[in-house]
């Protein structure tokens, strides 16, 4: 038994779910639903199509290299049972899904970084250009120029001036 | 039994006196030594007509294979040959049928003794002969007709002559047939009869069954073999030979029974005790002579050993068992002296058959055996002791026979002479010897099909693959590993160094996280409360805007406007129409007002006290009447109509409010078309015929069956 990856969206087929079609040049397609199925036989590409893992790895969403995915390799040649070994693999497989699942929040994160600056420049260009909206452009203008400044002049008195 | 009135003819003395039996007892061994195999198969002979049948068959083929048109403006020798056709016609089927009869039925002759003696006893040679005689001599008979009447044919100077030659033959061959037709109704009685012997072939093994009524012969055959043969305590059940077939050594034993005969002497036998004698003298077989010592068949023994030494001679070179029968009722050590003597005599017979045949003199114990066919004690046994007994005389006769040497170099195996007193023992091979002898000793190795069956066996033991698997620790053998974890095929990730590179990632994530603490979050100046709080007012204010643009759009006030997806630029403006008339030459001033006076929008509505506040369109407080009158008052028009509501008297109208429903009814009319840029209600043009929106497409949602 053994989890597939479906070709046009990547995500896990589980033994029981979906359509595999061969192809004549004995190339198989995986299917986990569908959905993908149809899209698949529209021609589309999963390149461009938004929701599938192909688009968001390709258009940076995703991460796409990394340290964690070297672990998961298909190896054709099976390796002799050890309980051992068994136990550690099963005990990586659960701290390396950890560790990805940790950097791919990281890259998400870098990802959205700059989105903050961006709103919040944008929300500035909005204020200073729609405040007629809200405001009378007269009235802005009345404000700034008829700042009456009151300038205090202390007048001498006869009594306070020194004598000389 | 056939019921025909031609039986009843007695059968012919002279042929069948005791001398001329022996002698054709031996002449009938003579004939199997001929022989070859033959199938008797009188169950294809063909279905012999009726006289009067025959008659239409033949006439009514005629009628059908012949051409039937005749005139008598036709040709002489058109009509002459038209007739003589149908006689030859006629005369070829005649003889064609006959001919099938006569060749069909079997010549008594021609046949194995033991079918010719069967046939004769059953239906009469003679009688067969001449009904078969008969049919012969009328086919000739037709055919000379035929000849006749086709000479004379070839002289018929008319139609009517020719016509009445042709009546004149088939009448008389017709009449030829009727004639015979009793011998026809007989031969079908017969073939009937034929067809329904049991087929026995003569020169196989056989074991025949006689004695005398009611000894439980039947019920014999009926144990060993799947006959089922009628068993019923009065005598003379059984009524003719019947036939069933059971098996010994790999080989088919024919076993026939017979009806039962009585001590008579020859001449006085009826019908069915001749089919059994019949069956008796030409049959090689072995006989089992069945003898009932209790007596309960209504014979005593005495009267069954009469019987015995009467036909005694047809047991000539025949193996011969005596079986007695009914031991369940009395047993062979409880009979009386003189019934005992008399047993012995047979037995005696009986040895010498065995003697006779070259065998070693034993102390009869093979000759006389006890069964009881109630009990089935002992039937196995005569079973076995006759098929051997016949067996044996039969290889012995084959071995004598010419015939072996055909076959003999099956049994024989050529040796070369030797040529020096040299031994030359076969050659094998030192390890195979040794390898031989080691399996000799070692015991038998227990199988995984040995261990199956000590487990319950196929069904309920399931074999453990994972016995012989080769690993570090022997205690793993059992152990179940998952396929999936997490989403995961856990052999992708299975690796020896696998720990290793474990720990290289976690040191690279320690770093790699250490990193992240250390980088700062970008500076990023927010919005003051004050600020946040105008930016929503502008947000609000823009999606009002756009609410009432909307609505708007969908009612603007009968007047056609550029939809803004064409419009996006904001070209479409009565300024921008008047610079472009002025370049051309053309005075704008009129368009303009013209255009402006059907726009009484809401710049007409704004007035100077709202200031900035030029958004309130709707509800604004306005009243509804000075809205209208400036709505109706177009600019070229406002002063010289009255207002709406002052109702005139020449108008028609009934009140204001009538007056104004009218007015709006009107309206409402011109509304849409001028929505739709329309001059008037006889403009019916439409632009775009098949606009691209209704006739293509698909749909995000829901189904394009209907647009």
């Amino acid at each position: 038994m053994r989890l597939e990856k479906c070709w046009f969206c990547s995500s896990t087929v589980y033994p029981g779910h979906g359509i595999q079609f061969v192809r004549n040049d004995a190339k198989i397609f995986r299917f986990c639903r569908s959905k993908c199925h149809k899209n698949f036989k529209m021609k589309r590409n999963p390149r461009k199509v938004k929701w599938t893992k192909a688009y968001r790895r390709l258009h940076g969403k995703d991460m796409t290299q990394d340290a964690t995915f070297e672990f998961e390799r298909k190896r054709n040649r099976p390796e002799r049972y050890d309980r051992n070994l068994t136990e550690n693999t099963l005990k990586a497989i659960k701290t390396i899904d950890k560790v990805r699942f940790r950097r791919e929040e990281t890259h998400h994160k870098k990802r959205m970084s700059g989105k903050l600056a961006k709103e919040t420049k944008e929300a500035r260009k909005e204020l200073d250009q729609q405040i007629n909206l809200i405001k009378a452009p007269g009235a802005m203008v009345k404000d700034t120029s008829s700042a009456k400044v009151t300038v205090k002049v202390q007048h001498e008195s006869d009594e306070n001036r020194m004598e000389e | 039994m056939i019921n025909c009135y031609l039986l009843s003819q007695v059968l012919d003395v002279r042929w069948y006196s005791s001398k001329g039996f022996r002698a054709f007892c031996a002449a009938s061994v003579f004939w199997y030594k001929l022989l070859d195999m033959v199938q008797y198969n009188f169950k294809k002979i063909t279905k012999v007509p009726t006289g009067k049948d025959f008659v239409d068959i033949v006439l009514s083929r005629t009628q059908r294979q012949t051409p039937t048109v005749v005139h008598k403006g036709y040709a002489i020798n058109r009509i002459r040959q038209f007739y003589m056709r149908k006689v030859k016609f006629t005369q070829t089927n005649f003889h064609e049928k006959l001919s099938t009869i006569i060749e069909e039925f079997p010549r008594l002759d021609d046949i194995h003794p033991f079918y010719g003696d069967l046939l004769h006893v059953l239906y009469n040679k003679d009688h067969y002969k001449l009904a078969l005689g008969q049919i012969n001599t009328a086919r000739n008979l037709i055919g000379k007709i035929a000849k006749d009447y086709v000479k004379l044919l070839k002289y018929g100077d008319s139609l009517y002559r020719c016509k009445a030659l042709k009546v004149a033959a088939l009448g008389r061959m017709c009449t030829v047939t009727k004639r015979i037709g009793p011998s026809l109704a007989y031969l079908d009685q017969i073939r009937q009869h034929m067809a329904r012997l049991p087929s026995i072939d003569p020169n196989t093994r056989t074991i025949l069954i006689c004695g005398y009524p009611n000894v439980g012969k039947s019920s014999f055959i009926n144990k060993i073999t799947r006959a089922d043969v009628d068993v019923q305590p009065y005598a003379f059940t059984t009524k003719s030979l019947f036939v069933g077939h059971t098996d010994y050594k790999y080989l088919r034993y024919q076993v026939i029974d017979t009806p039962g005969i009585l001590d008579r002497p020859f001449e006085d036998r009826n019908i069915i005790e001749m089919c059994s004698i019949t069956a008796l003298a030409h049959l090689r077989a072995a006989v089992l002579f069945f003898l009932d010592i209790s007596g309960s068949c209504g014979y005593t023994i005495a009267q069954q050993s009469a019987l015995f030494h009467s036909i005694k001679s047809l047991f000539m070179n025949k193996p011969l068992i005596i079986v007695c029968n009914k031991t369940d009722l009395q047993s062979l050590e409880g009979i009386s002296e003189d019934d005992k003597k008399l047993v012995e005599e047979m037995k005696s017979e009986a040895m010498k058959t065995l003697i006779g045949q070259g065998g070693e003199a034993k102390d009869g114990a093979e000759v006389l055996l006890t069964m009881s066919t109630l009990t089935e004690q002992g039937v196995i046994a005569v079973k076995n002791a006759a098929c051997e007994r016949l067996l044996d005389q039969r290889v012995e006769i084959k071995m004598k026979s010419k015939k072996i040497n055909d076959c003999l170099n099956r049994f024989h195996v050529a040796v070369p002479k030797p040529r020096d007193q040299k031994e030359r023992p076969p050659c094998i091979p030192q390890a195979v010897l040794e390898a031989k002898a080691k399996e000799a000793e070692k015991e038998k190795r227990k199988l995984e099909k040995d261990l199956e069956e000590e487990n319950g066996g196929a069904g309920v033991y399931s074999a453990s693959l994972k016995k012989h698997y080769l690993l570090a620790d022997d205690e793993w053998k059992e152990d179940n590993m998952p396929e999936i974890l997490d989403g995961h095929n856990v052999y992708d990730f299975v690796d020896p160094d696998i720990l290793q590179r474990l720990e290289e990632l976690e040191k690279e994530e320690g770093l790699l996280q250490a990193q992240e603490d250390d980088e700062v979050d970008m500076d990023v100046e927010e919005l003051t409360p004050q600020q946040q709080k105008e930016l929503a007012e502008i947000r609000r204010k823009k999606s009002v805007l756009i609410r009432e643009h909307r609505i708007k759009k969908s009612t603007a006030e009968s007047r056609p406007i550029v939809p803004r997806k064409f419009d996006k630029d904001k070209m479409f403006t009565s300024e921008r129409m008047g610079r472009q008339l002025s370049s051309l030459g053309l005075d704008p001033s009129k368009a303009i007002e013209r255009v402006r006076s059907k726009s009484r929008g809401r710049k007409r509505e704004r007035s100077p006290d709202h200031g900035g506040d030029d958004m309130m369109v709707d509800g604004d407080g306005s009243n509804k009447k000075t809205r209208l009158r400036s709505l109706s008052r177009s600019a070229s028009r406002s002063r010289s109509r009255p207002p709406t509501d002052v109702v005139i008297p020449g108008e028609g109208y009934k009140d204001s409010a009538q007056k104004i429903k009218a007015f709006k009814m009107g309206k409402n009319s011109v509304q849409k078309r001028n929505k739709d840029a329309r001059k008037g209600e006889g403009d019916r043009v439409i632009p775009n015929l098949k606009p691209k929106h209704l006739y293509s497409g698909k749909r995000s949602n829901g189904k394009t069956t209907r647009r």
